[in-house]
């Protein structure tokens, strides 16, 4: 059986293929150029997921309330952190406009607590239980509710982990229009939020732009570094965004210009120390 | 439809022109000629009369119709932050300018991108009309920095149901979020507070999205070239 064979003759019915799977076949290319070591039996899985990716997968009803029960856990913490920011916390919240923008926040994140529950249920799931919370993250911000400045800092963290969270889902959402679309038009609110809260600790004083460059916290440190690492990639889809087309593009604009994701395991990892059970 | 059907006469005419050179003495042929490249005017406009997006540039079919409907943004985007960047005298502070310059290289870096990613099937350069737009005015920029990000966190927003690939799926992903920070902070510069507020985030808490139809409809208005939906995904 000649593998690439059979790639050529879907590509007589299939003139995009090569583009579908450019990236891929280029590595098939290589492996089996290189000797033929690539175990035979490793083909018919690789070929397998390399077709679905091609042809885009449409999700499962199960797949889907996964995305969506992960996503209401994540709501649950930014709701209930930017509730008790504004009513019960000690800090003096310095100006109306500052009141303003966190309240603005804090409604939009338990609307979409319960746009999430309502889009689970009408799948015919349970939606998962909202935790109970620390979020000191076990000690590391004792002063989150006493410090206006570490509950910006905290802000800032939860929303920039937000937009990554979402980002990495979307993927496991194709097919699925409606679903897809709302995640989507969640995903740009968090990062509205997080834009304006980055804005807020900038007029205080931290060193912080809208965006994020590189895997810089913003002054924040190494407590929150798991949330910034992987966004210092300058390359996407194998082109080099830093000095792209002889431009001047900075590597720190590079890295701006595009978010990353992180997978669900990352975002567990970030987000576990606030969950007390 | 009307496509479809102008495919179908060419392909009647081309037939009939096969059948002719089988039969038909030379003389004969060269008058049929005449008739037959008549004919095809005709046709050609007829459709030009009945369906205006023909005309205009074709983005694709598929992902690589998106990728040339987010490359055209992009196109329009950096054109408008690169020629405010450009202006002298804008009336922006000089921390609102550096901002600006940010954004600039953000989008630049974007467009550029689209387009070493397209490669063979990137569409040309847009034409601009920025005639609307007041460069010496921070007024005039910001609403119009304004319009231009909203309408691309909608634009994307609303084309990633159409994204048939996984990859392309999270670029658009990676973008839209950058995006959005350029939104909420622009909305800030003309009323700090309005990041969100409820004229692009509904009662749910979720933002616009808008169909490529929608978008290009809105985004004409500072575009010269015209840009067909034909072929294009769209809903």
């Amino acid at each position: 059986m000649n593998f690439l064979n059979i790639l050529d003759e879907i590509e007589k019915i299939d003139a995009d293929l090569t583009e579908r799977l450019s990236p891929r076949r280029k590595a098939i290319q290589a492996l089996t150029g290189f000797g033929g070591k690539v175990a035979l039996a490793s083909l018919p899985f690789a070929l397998g997921s390399m077709f679905k990716k091609a042809y885009g997968q449409t999700s499962t009803t199960s797949q889907i309330v996964d995305v969506l029960q992960f996503a209401l856990t994540l709501e649950y913490l930014e709701a209930e952190f930017y509730t008790r920011g504004v009513s019960t916390a000690t800090f003096a919240i310095p100006s109306d406009a500052a009141r303003g923008a966190l309240t603005t926040i804090r409604d939009h994140e338990n609307a979409h607590v319960n746009f999430l529950k309502s889009t689970i249920s009408s799948l015919g799931a349970t939606p998962v239980a909202k935790p109970t919370f620390d979020f000191t993250a076990r000690g590391t911000f004792p002063t989150v509710f006493t410090n206006y400045d570490t509950f910006l800092a905290v802000a800032q963290a939860f929303e920039d982990t937000g937009v990554r969270a979402y980002k990495g889902q979307a993927g496991n959402l194709l097919g699925s229009n409606a679903v897809l679309t709302a995640a989507l038009n969640i995903h740009s609110v968090e990062a509205r939020h997080a834009s304006h809260i980055r804005q807020m600790r900038k007029a205080r004083g931290a060193s912080v732009k809208p965006w994020i460059t590189s895997n810089d916290t913003g002054g924040i440190g190494s407590a929150v570094q798991a949330i910034y690492n992987g966004e210092e990639l300058d390359t996407q889809a194998d082109v080099k965004i830093t000095g792209i087309a002889g431009m001047s593009i900075s590597a720190a604009a590079a890295t701006e210009s595009f978010d990353e994701p992180l997978t669900k395991n990352q975002v567990l990892a970030i987000v576990t120390p606030f969950i007390v059970a | 439809m009307k496509n479809f059907k102008q495919t179908e006469e060419m392909a009647f005419l081309n037939g009939s022109e096969e059948l002719l050179d089988a039969r038909m003495q030379r003389r004969s042929f060269l008058k049929f000629a005449g008739a037959g490249a008549a004919g095809m005017a005709l046709v050609a406009a007829g459709c030009k009369k009945d369906n205006d997006n023909d005309n205009g540039i074709r983005l694709g079919e598929g992902d690589v119709g998106i990728l040339n409907y987010a490359y055209a943004l992009e196109q329009l985007e950096a054109a408008f932050y690169t020629k405010v960047a450009a202006t002298p005298n804008t009336g922006l502070s000089s921390a609102e300018a550096a901002l600006f310059v940010d954004i600039r290289d953000h989008e630049i870096a974007h467009r550029e991108f689209f387009k070493a990613a397209l490669k063979d099937k990137a569409i040309g350069s847009l034409e601009v009309d920025f005639s609307s737009i007041n460069f010496t005015s921070r007024d005039s920029i910001l609403a119009t920095a304004k319009a231009f990000e909203d309408l691309g966190v909608s634009a994307y927003n609303g084309a990633g149901r159409l994204i048939e690939n996984a990859t392309y799926l999270l670029l658009a992903g990676k973008i839209v979020s950058v995006e959005a920070r350029h939104a909420a902070l622009i909305r800030d510069l003309i009323s700090n507070g309005s990041f969100a507020d409820s004229s692009v985030v509904d009662s749910n808490g979720l933002d616009l999205s808008r169909s490529p139809g929608q978008v290009l409809a809105i985004a004409k208005t500072y575009i010269k070239t015209e840009i067909s939906l034909t072929g294009l995904p769209n809903y």
